[in-house]
């Protein structure tokens, strides 16, 4: 499935980005963590940003949000980011939180619906419903009264994608999903992400585990301070730019192992 | 004597008293709630301590101006002024140092800063200081009905404006990043609640006093939250413990002589609160 | 001897080891981020010898001494233990354990008849460094605090190397079988003393002042721990002596004919010295701290 939308990407060239970055340039006192990095990722497809530890790939998602304040241009649907973030959720490594907060997992999930509620609107049927059925998505429904801080980092982690689904965003950014996760949460995230990718929303993951972007991603951007590569995965994803980006020690290691 | 004014029959002071203090439980702890789940327990410490140069100043000013140096509201403009300016400068030494040795280092020093100001109201010998000592450790005894009725509109108001921020409050105290990201302001929500505690402050320092006030704002707020899975169940259980305590100690102190109210509804919230971790408390970890 | 030997110099000297006596803790309270606990247990220090007194009837300085020590210890037991109980952040336990403890004691003093005979709670805040003058030999606080010092300083000296190291890293100084349990509990202890042995001098709010002020200045304006040291204890010294110069000459070179609080200035301008070092540090380029 994967290479017909690569296929598909590789015809119209010219395809809207969901988001768009040029440019970007983030220094830290001394350290350049991102030098000139430029990426467009296509509406509707599934992106998995991969480089080197170091190589900014955390970085580069915070600077696009403006949680992290760089240099370059970042546009989402063709406006800036600041106002279009309505239509964009955003998933930490590990939110920084405080893990006894009092909070029931469900309203760990409202918080996602605050656009719809604002600040003194009440929490209709209607919001609740739907604060369900996000966290039905990610198999936790039973789980939505449980204290946050009661449940495994797996669980916890699942309920955080349910907050960013309830917010219905259409461009999902997320920072290493996996990490530290057991199985089923990693299947239960990646069937959430392909059937949203599928409904049309776009996707770009922060991603550490070289041996799934086959079967996980249709696109890579390949990072390391800057864009060393980007495209489709049959394309892009190939010993020469992993070499490029990781550097010559990676090169003869077997990533490909399973291809889809 | 205790019952009688438990009950509201120990004459029309007392009665003023203890529904003036039940009021400012109930704000003191709703605030608290929010500024403990914030973590910013101490500000609040540090907050109190800064209104006492205010206080001072706004005697002298007061007094200067040829009017009278013990005008309430007066010396409630200049607390209110120093607190601020405290607070600014706790956040701006943050950027630099521990939080911690910001918020005692401002605390020390402003505080010793308006001991200062009183040895010189003193030495001037200008209208009469004596009262201001009071808002060390509050004195419920002179409570007048316009005290009383500042006390209660105030705590409602606090009250209010708490209920109708409870939810981009609770927002930003857990995730403010996640906040942010939903188009709430976290420095906006960070400054209102640091204003509706400093309205709690002000309130309290007629009450309590400055060095305990800190003690109704953190000590139900904690106690609740050990009960409680949520911020609004947290903040309701923490104003009732505050309002409950607030009454019975100003009830208790009217009906023993000698018996300082501020003091004993501060030691009424302490010991709830350590049955509370008795029973509730973590057994190991 | 002239009038500032009998009148000046005490206090002055008081007001320094005082400082001294704080700043030595203090400096490494506030790298291992422990700031307040200064705060908590200078308010604690004032149930401790009411208790002190009431159980034992003595008003000397030694049994309130161990009364206020004996709180201070007890003070952060509690503060240690309602932590972990309850699991809330520290400055919250803090909170709740020095309100409560104060208020025991403020209780105790207005309903046992205490209050204004022996103590009284505006002195234990203000300190009354005025009053210590030279009466026929030093008064005792002079002495008290020299040992104090001394010993604090002493004491440093001996544990620097596995302190420092247990500072800046617990869990690799864990691993090289430092201690780190017990320095911990030693620096509480030390900061109980120079807590006590300040309070009786000068006060609970120059308490606090000193053991935050000059060590958060100095961590400012230096790059290494010895060096922030000695900073800390040339700008605790310094506000001590300027304070109480501060406090007894300013009004008079402006014709007024009182004095100010002593204890009150050198708290203030403490807290200008940080002020100062905070704006300095800020304008240094960044990486260079």
């Amino acid at each position: 499935m994967a290479k017909d939308m690569a296929g598909k990407w590789a015809q119209q060239s010219g395809a809207a980005c969901a988001l768009r970055v040029q440019g970007l340039t983030l220094r830290y006192q001394d350290v350049l963590a991102l030098d000139n990095a430029s990426a467009c990722f296509p509406t509707g497809a599934m992106t998995a940003i991969i480089g080197p530890n170091g190589a900014g790939k955390s970085t580069f998602l915070k600077s696009v949000l403006g949680l992290e304040q760089g240099e370059g241009t970042v546009s989402a649907f063709g406006s800036p980011v600041a106002a279009a973030m309505a239509r964009i959720a955003y998933v930490p490594q590990r939110a920084a939180v405080d893990w006894s907060f009092p909070v029931r997992v469900i309203d760990v999930v409202l918080m996602g619906c605050y656009r719809q509620t604002g600040l003194l609107g009440r929490i209709t049927a209607q919001t609740s419903a739907r604060a369900m059925a996000a966290l039905e998505r990610v198999g936790m429904q039973a789980f939505a009264r449980r204290q946050i801080g009661a449940l495994s980092g797996g669980q916890q982690q699942r309920v955080f994608l349910a907050r960013a689904l309830a917010q219905g965003a259409d461009l999902f950014l997320l920072d290493e999903p996996f990490a530290g996760v057991d199985a089923a949460t990693e299947a239960a995230i990646i069937d959430v992400l392909k059937s949203l990718r599928d409904t049309g929303a776009t996707i770009i993951a922060v991603h550490h585990d070289l041996s799934t972007v086959a079967t996980y991603f249709d696109r890579v951007l390949l990072l390391n301070r800057r864009t060393i590569a980007e495209g489709p995965v049959a394309t892009t994803f190939t010993p020469a730019a992993l070499a490029q980006a990781y550097g010559p020690a990676l090169g003869g290691v077997p990533l490909l192992r399973s291809a889809p | 004597m205790i019952w009688q004014a438990l009950l509201l029959q120990g004459g029309y002071n007392a009665a003023l008293v203890s529904l003036g203090a039940a009021l400012l439980g109930a704000s003191a702890g709703a605030a608290g709630a929010f500024l403990t789940l914030r973590r910013r327990a101490l500000m609040s410490d540090a907050m109190a301590h800064a209104t006492l140069p205010g206080i001072g100043l706004a005697f002298l000013a007061m007094v200067a101006l040829g009017g009278d140096g013990r005008f309430l509201p007066g010396l409630m403009l200049g607390a209110a002024l120093t607190a601020a300016a405290g607070l600014w400068a706790v956040q701006r030494l943050s950027r630099q140092i521990h939080e911690d040795a910001a918020t005692g280092a401002v605390l020390a020093s402003f505080y010793g800063a308006g001991i200062v100001i009183l040895t010189l109201i003193q030495g001037l010998g200008t209208g009469r200081p004596a009262g201001l000592e009071t808002v060390l450790l509050g004195s419920t005894a002179g409570m007048l009905r316009a005290d009383a009725l500042v006390i209660g509109f105030g705590g409602l108001a606090v009250c209010a404006a708490l209920w109708a921020l409870r939810r981009p409050l609770a927002m930003v105290a857990f995730d403010p990043l996640h906040a942010g990201m939903m188009g709430i302001h976290p420095r906006r929500m960070d400054a209102a609640l640091m204003a509706l505690v400093l309205a709690v402050v002000l309130v309290g320092l007629n009450v309590t006093g400055l060095i305990l006030i800190v003690a109704l704002l953190v000590t139900p707020a904690v106690t609740a939250r050990m009960w409680s899975t949520t911020v609004t169940g947290t903040a309701c259980l923490a104003a009732l413990i505050g309002a409950a305590c607030g009454y019975t100690g100003a009830a208790i102190s009217a009906g023993v002589p000698n018996l300082p109210t501020g003091p004993v509804i501060v030691l009424l919230a302490a010991a709830l609160f350590a049955v509370t971790l008795l029973l509730r408390g973590r057994r190991h970890g | 001897m002239d009038e500032f030997l009998l009148f000046s110099l005490p206090p002055l000297l008081i007001a320094a080891l005082a400082a001294i006596a704080c700043a030595l803790p203090g400096n490494f309270l506030l790298l291992s981020r422990r700031a307040m606990l200064g705060d908590a247990m200078s308010h604690v220090v004032l149930p401790g010898i009411v208790a002190a007194f009431l159980l034992t009837g003595s008003a000397s300085g030694a049994v309130m001494g161990a009364g206020a020590l004996a709180a201070a210890a007890a003070s952060a037991l509690l503060i240690e233990a309602v932590t972990r109980r309850s699991g809330m952040e520290p400055g919250a336990a803090m909170a709740v354990v020095f309100t409560a403890m104060f208020a025991l004691g403020v209780v105790l003093l207005e309903t046992t008849g205490t209050a204004g005979v022996h103590l009284d709670v505006e002195h234990a805040l203000y300190g009354n460094l005025e009053s210590l003058i030279w009466l026929g030999g030093p008064p005792p606080e002079l002495l008290r605090l020299a040992l104090v010092a001394a010993g604090l300083a002493l004491a440093l000296r001996l544990v620097w190397r596995p302190l420092t190291l247990a500072t800046f890293d617990p869990v690799f100084a864990q691993t090289q079988g430092v201690p780190v349990a017990l320095l911990r509990a030693g620096l509480t202890g030390a900061t109980a003393l120079a807590a006590v042995a300040a309070f009786q001098a000068v006060g609970s709010i120059l308490t606090i002042a000193m053991l935050i002020c000059p060590a958060a200045a100095a961590r400012l304006l230096t790059r290494s721990l010895p060096a922030q040291l000695a900073v800390s204890l040339g700008l605790a010294i310094g506000a001590a002596v300027l304070g109480t110069v501060l406090a007894g000459y300013a009004p008079l070179w402006l014709g007024l004919p009182f004095t100010l609080s002593a204890a009150g200035m050198i708290a203030t301008v403490s807290g200008l010295m940080l002020a100062t070092a905070a704006l300095i540090a800020s304008h240094r380029a960044p990486g260079t701290l």
